[in-house]
């Protein structure tokens, strides 16, 4: 038994996302990512004497949403706080958060555990904040350059309860996270850039315990495979420390994603005071009961809830569910395609397989395939009725379809002589022809040769040009053989 | 020399253009350079909107204050124009915006002639706290003109502008007007939008006039009262006509009696007996109330301003703008010695003071337990405004002292005993000059009223005038 069997992690994440709203948090400022260094920054953004912050009410709107879909309490009566420290990118001296009211508590977020089993992740709080500005260190050689465009930026920060185990589940947690905001068009959810990062809580203790060990914080993680590998050395780093004797200090550290390790920043002496008080500059929010049920009338679906829906009224496996649901763009599609036909394993094999790997050759996304998906629906359909084979459709149809997007599956199987054979009499005209043809061969069928079926089937099917049923080929085929 | 907006008016309606009576503002400021109101003199821009104001009036377009010509503290901002809130660390900074309050004024042609003098970010009652020297008390130049808006009082008392805006965070208006003899009116908290105005305690600044006459105080503030989208404490009450008129019928009047154990100067309280009697006399009803928070106001006044302002001037940090400390290496460095060389006493003093309040291990012995009083304090007073229409007391317990007499931070602190009161509620108060002087040096009488009811402040204010001057 290794000595990491004798511990048990303990893991909350703090994810901060980045709300795609047009404007910032506190002002009429563009919020937009990739901008020229501050061009998108009036006197607010800029701190300058005098200003003062007026509410993005689109803000409340999206944590209300995120709330909801994570069934949270949502507070009826909330102020800002001001948490202040000095930094070159935070023009105020202070940043806009909530501190003793955040719009959200409670609620939950169901994650795949390492066994493939589901679990509930608590989520402690979730507030709404202002993101700070951007120092940049590596453009100028001397000076560190300070880029205000991201200063106001509304953010959620979204804090789990200690309940996740294992780096595994944390990258799970993660990935539920970003599909949930993507699902809810509040945040792109992208860590690359930064619209969401995440700070890792990680302690260890003896399995069973019921104290916590001391707890450090990880910073500086850029994806979610990182965060998992940051969790996984520190977990690690903690057992040695403990194994050897040593006591683990409360700090935060940063992650060096190339060394694949964790270093020291800052220890729980050296931190802030932050001196939170209420925000006078802002009046405190109400949200009330008829607000919450406006926010609910247009909540889009959720993954899980597809996903249930997926498995248990569609009757499709887990995993066609998993895949269809990742992503909402797709699930969007396929619950299109589904509107045309009632074959949904069919449907689903037709979106997971041909349309995605078209997309993946183009690398393209979903919203950007040319097939309407009423059009994917109707293929399966006439694939379902026998008039395409499976292999023309693939094959044949579904190029001609990409070609065409205006022109239903149908018509063009029919200009393009796709429409395949289920006729009995004229299929029966080409087995004779066939058999006609070859006459040795057929002998040697009576002669118990039966394997031979294929040989004359694939001659049918180069007589027919392709067209004939192979299933109803193939059966009328070994009959009149048979009989022979 | 004009002494009020109705001067100015019947100079307009004699031929005179509006770019000859600011020629006039702009000799008498020259002539009165030693008071050191001024802090710049916006003789340029002045000139040139005096003249479009002229052009406006030749085509009966101009606005309400067409001929004003006003003075703002040197805490509101006014675009492409110096404000530096008389501190070092503001020292040449330029506002790329208009403070709202301000361009309504301008929005009715009024002229903006300079800015004025105060105490360093609004902190102070004597104007002795400027980082670009004091201003002299144009009653008695030996005497402050009060404080923090100084420069605008005494502007507007020696007649450099019509009309002086200032600000009034915990009586920073009405106590220079009592000590120059000028009214002064510190709004509803939320009737005039703080946009644009440096703060000093966001959650007490208001702007407001100073003027020669109860009319003109009315008519500036009316124009600048109302709801403003840039900022979300503004109220969106409806602002009515605010021209004083004489009340009908006969008033209830409270007034506090500790107001009176205090020590207050002899004289002043004399005289504010004295005028009780006399409205007592003419049939009004004026009550004495028990109001045993007076010890409290004070701390709780400096426990709460100091903790927003701490967080406020926050933005000062030599990293954005304003002054930077050329011997600061790195940072860490250039946050401390920006702040330490470019912050004046006082103004440390109460940073560090709001940082302490709000520390960890402090917050719920001090701010916490302040806010909770301010809570009980509100709702107090508007018990006794509910029996009254307003609320009667000296605009300060002294005349204007000398310069330099006052160097106890405490002592100073208490100049502000009667004012507070309205900042920490958030009600209204005008301070209105006694006819009487105290060995040549005026004092006024204050009036605190009920939420957004300015219209009566100033109609109240009508009535008293008969009695006091």
């Amino acid at each position: 038994m290794s000595v990491n069997n004798k511990y048990e992690a303990v893991i909350g994440l703090e994810v901060h996302a980045q709300m795609l709203t047009k404007t910032k948090a506190y002002s009429n400022d563009i919020n937009e990512y990739g901008a020229n260094p501050n061009t998108n920054v009036s006197v607010i953004s800029l701190g300058h004497p005098g200003t003062l912050p007026v509410m993005n009410k689109k803000t409340i709107e999206y944590a209300i949403r995120l709330g909801l879909a994570c069934e949270s309490n949502i507070a009826p009566y909330q102020y800002f706080a001001r948490k202040n420290y000095f930094y070159p990118d935070l023009p105020k001296g202070y940043q806009i958060t909530q501190d003793k009211t955040p719009i959200c508590t409670g609620g939950h977020i169901f994650i795949k555990t390492d066994d493939g089993n589901e679990k509930e992740i608590g989520i402690t709080r979730i507030h709404m904040e202002e993101d700070a500005g951007k120092s940049i260190h590596d453009v100028d050689v001397y000076d560190t350059l300070v880029d205000l465009n991201r200063a106001g930026t509304p953010l959620l920060e979204i804090v789990s309860e200690p309940d996740l185990k294992t780096s595994q589940e944390a990258y799970n947690y993660l990935t539920e996270v970003r599909k949930l905001l993507r699902y809810l068009d509040i945040c792109d959810g992208n860590m690359e850039e930064g619209s969401m990062r995440c700070d890792a809580n990680v302690s260890v203790m003896l399995k069973g315990s019921k104290v916590f060990g001391t707890k450090v914080e990880v910073k500086n993680m850029n994806s979610i495979r990182n965060v998992q590998r940051a969790i996984e050395f520190e977990i690690s780093r903690q057992i040695e420390q403990i194994e050897k004797g040593e006591a683990i200090a409360q700090e935060t550290r940063g992650f060096d994603a190339l060394k694949g390790i964790t270093i020291s920043q800052r220890t729980k002496e050296a931190a802030n005071d932050y001196r939170y008080f209420p925000e006078p500059d802002l009046q405190p929010i109400t949200v009330s009961k008829e607000q919450i049920e406006t926010v609910r009338e247009t909540m889009p679906a959720l993954p899980r809830d597809l996903f249930f829906k997926y498995i248990n009224e569609l009757g499709l496996s887990s995993y066609d569910a998993q895949v269809l649901t990742d992503t909402k763009s797709i699930a969007l599609y396929f619950e299109e395609v589904i509107q045309t036909t009632k074959n949904y394993k069919g449907a689903a094999n037709f979106v997971m397989g041909d349309v995605k790997s078209f997309l993946n050759n183009r690398s393209i996304e979903i919203e950007d395939f040319p097939i309407p998906a009423k059009h994917i629906g109707l293929l399966v359909n006439i694939i379902d009725e026998g008039k395409v084979s499976t292999s023309a459709a693939s094959q044949k149809l579904f190029p001609l379809m990409v070609e065409n997007p205006a022109v239903e599956p149908l018509t063009l199987a029919e200009q393009n002589n796709l429409i395949q054979e289920s006729d009995e009499n004229s299929l029966i005209t080409y087995i004779q022809q066939v058999i006609n043809e070859n006459p040795v061969e057929t002998e040697r069928y009576k002669n118990g040769e039966k394997q031979l079926l294929g040989l004359f089937m694939g001659k049918l099917m180069k007589v027919s040009g392709g067209k004939a049923d192979p299933k109803l080929a193939n059966q009328l085929l070994r009959t009149t053989l048979d009989n022979l | 020399m004009y002494k009020n907006f109705a001067e100015v008016k019947s100079a307009l309606a004699s031929g005179r253009r509006v770019v000859d009576i600011l020629e006039d503002y702009l000799k008498r400021i020259e002539s009165k350079k030693q008071l050191n109101a001024f802090l710049e003199v916006f003789s340029e821009s002045a000139r040139q909107r005096a003249k479009e104001v002229d052009a406006k009036i030749a085509d009966g377009t101009a606005g309400r204050l067409a001929g004003m010509i006003i003075g703002i503290k040197d805490n509101i901002c006014y675009k492409n124009h110096k404000v530096s809130a008389s501190s070092k660390i503001l020292e040449n900074f330029e506002s790329l915006y208009t403070a709202t309050a301000l361009q309504r004024l301008i929005d009715e042609d009024a002229v903006i002639i300079g800015r004025l003098n105060c105490d360093e970010f609004a902190m102070g009652s004597s104007n002795e706290n400027s980082a670009f020297g004091n201003v002299l008390n144009p009653l008695n130049e030996d005497c402050v003109p009060g404080g923090s808006s100084g420069g605008s009082a005494a502007a507007v008392a020696a007649n450099l502008c019509t009309v002086a805006l200032g600000s009034d965070t915990g009586g920073s208006i009405r106590q220079p007007a009592s000590f120059t003899g000028t009214y002064g009116i510190k709004p509803t908290y939320g009737r005039i939008s703080r946009y644009g105005l440096i703060a000093y305690a966001s959650s007490f600044d208001q702007i407001g006039a100073f003027a020669n006459d109860l009319e003109d105080t009315a008519l500036v503030t009316e124009i600048m009262a109302g709801a403003d989208e840039m900022d979300s404490t503004s109220s969106r009450e409806e602002v009515t006509d605010y021209t004083p008129v004489l009340p009908a019928g006969k008033l209830k009047i409270a007034y506090i009696k500790e107001c009176l154990e205090i020590g207050v100067n002899a004289h002043i309280k004399e005289a504010f007996l004295k005028l009780i009697e006399e409205l007592k006399a003419d049939g009004h009803e004026v009550t004495e109330v028990s109001f045993p928070y007076l010890d409290y106001m004070v701390p709780m006044y400096y426990v709460l301003t100091t903790a927003e302002a701490s967080s406020n001037l926050s933005r000062f940090d030599g990293v954005h703008y304003g002054y930077r400390s050329p011997n600061a290496q790195g940072t860490e460095e250039t946050y401390k010695k920006s702040r330490s060389e470019g912050f004046g006493a006082e103004v440390k003093r109460r940073i560090m003071t709001g940082t302490f309040v709000l520390s960890h291990g402090y917050y719920d012995a001090y701010y916490s337990k302040a806010q909770k009083v301010r809570r009980v304090l509100q709702e107090k007073t508007n018990e006794i405004l509910a029996q009254a229409d307003f609320i009667i007391s000296p605009a300060s317990p002294n005349v204007a002292f000398k310069r330099g007499a006052i160097s106890e931070p405490i002592e100073m602190y208490l100049q502000d005993i009667y004012t507070v009161h309205a900042n920490l509620t958030g009600h209204p108060a005008i301070a209105i000059p006694h006819g009487q002087k105290i060995d040549g040096l005026p004092f006024a009488v204050q009036l605190m009223g009920k939420f957004f009811k300015e219209k009566e402040l100033f109609d109240y204010s009508k009535l008293l005038e008969k009695y006091i001057q």
